[in-house]
């Protein structure tokens, strides 16, 4: 363990920008790409994870824990987000019978 | 994967095996607690509601309309058009190679506890709240669900008395 330690120091805080950067980008290509709103809510929760483990790479590089402890908030609202909006698209989905987005561009039924 | 899979149930299995490898990289970044709480709230707990839902939905066969073609070019060029904003915006910026101190221990459990609950006392009862106002909410729709699902049986088993029957609570659905 201390060996892997030592390997993943040596890696440069670049790499997990550009990881963090290439989930960002996959969550919002699938926003604009899929009509399900499920997946839209996943694909939210793979914008959330970016910016988490960047949050985390750059808390674990500068040595503060203030980092790790947002992404603990944000865990929390995220946990908060899915719980209300899955209910919400149960609903939706009891009235509409769809779970496609075009449905709902009016607001109403 | 976890965008271009038809079927809603890969796709949650892919995003569950995306997420194992962001807590892997929480891992070697030393940050036990943020690791044990990404499987446990992730893992654990979204991704079985998600899956819960698609099963209680019935959306397992591929029912979805696609997008025309028109669309889906401008996703996909919108999406490569951010990317190259983002990696040309922090290119520029060239983010130094920070030293990375050898003793890291702020993620383990006690320091971020520590951490926790002196400065940030106050967000965390404030996100306590947020959770408690989130299942309030989520109780109240799934509660209407429940009334709106027993009318609509109610109506297909007798539907000579539903004019005179007054509407039943829903105590006997909702009280355990």
């Amino acid at each position: 363990m201390n060996n892997v330690s030592e390997a993943i120091q040596g890696v440069p805080l670049n790499y997990y920008i550009w990881l963090s950067t290439t989930l960002f980008v996959i969550g919002v290509l699938g926003v604009l790409y899929r009509r399900n709103v499920i997946i839209i809510f996943m694909c939210i929760e793979l914008m959330l994870n970016a910016v988490n483990l960047l949050m985390v790479a750059f808390s674990a590089h500068h040595n503060e824990g203030s980092g790790q402890v947002f992404v603990f908030f944000i865990m929390a609202v995220a946990a908060a987000e899915v719980a209300v909006g899955l209910a919400i698209l149960i609903v939706i989905y009891n009235n509409t019978k769809s779970t496609d987005i075009n449905i709902l561009n009016k607001l109403k039924w | 994967m976890v965008v271009f899979s038809r079927n809603p149930i890969y796709n949650v299995l892919y995003l569950v095996i995306t997420f194992l490898c962001v807590g892997g990289h929480y891992l070697l970044l030393s940050a036990d607690f943020l690791f044990a709480v990404h499987i446990i709230v992730y893992a654990g707990a979204i991704m079985v509601l998600f899956l819960y839902v698609i099963m209680l939905l019935n959306l397992n066969k591929e029912t979805e309309p696609q997008k025309n073609t028109f669309f889906k070019f401008a996703a996909i060029i919108t999406a490569g058009l951010l990317m190259i904003v983002i990696v040309g915006a922090l290119r520029a910026s060239e983010a130094a190679m920070v030293a990375f101190d050898n003793h890291n221990n702020i993620g383990l459990v006690k320091n971020l506890g520590k951490m926790l609950f002196n400065e940030f006392l106050l967000p965390f009862e404030i996100v306590s709240l947020l959770l408690l106002t989130a299942m309030v909410g989520a109780v109240m729709l799934g509660k209407n669900h429940m009334k709106r699902v027993k009318e609509v049986a109610k109506n297909k088993n007798g539907r000579a008395t539903i004019s005179t029957l007054p509407v039943q609570p829903v105590k006997e659905l909702t009280h355990e």
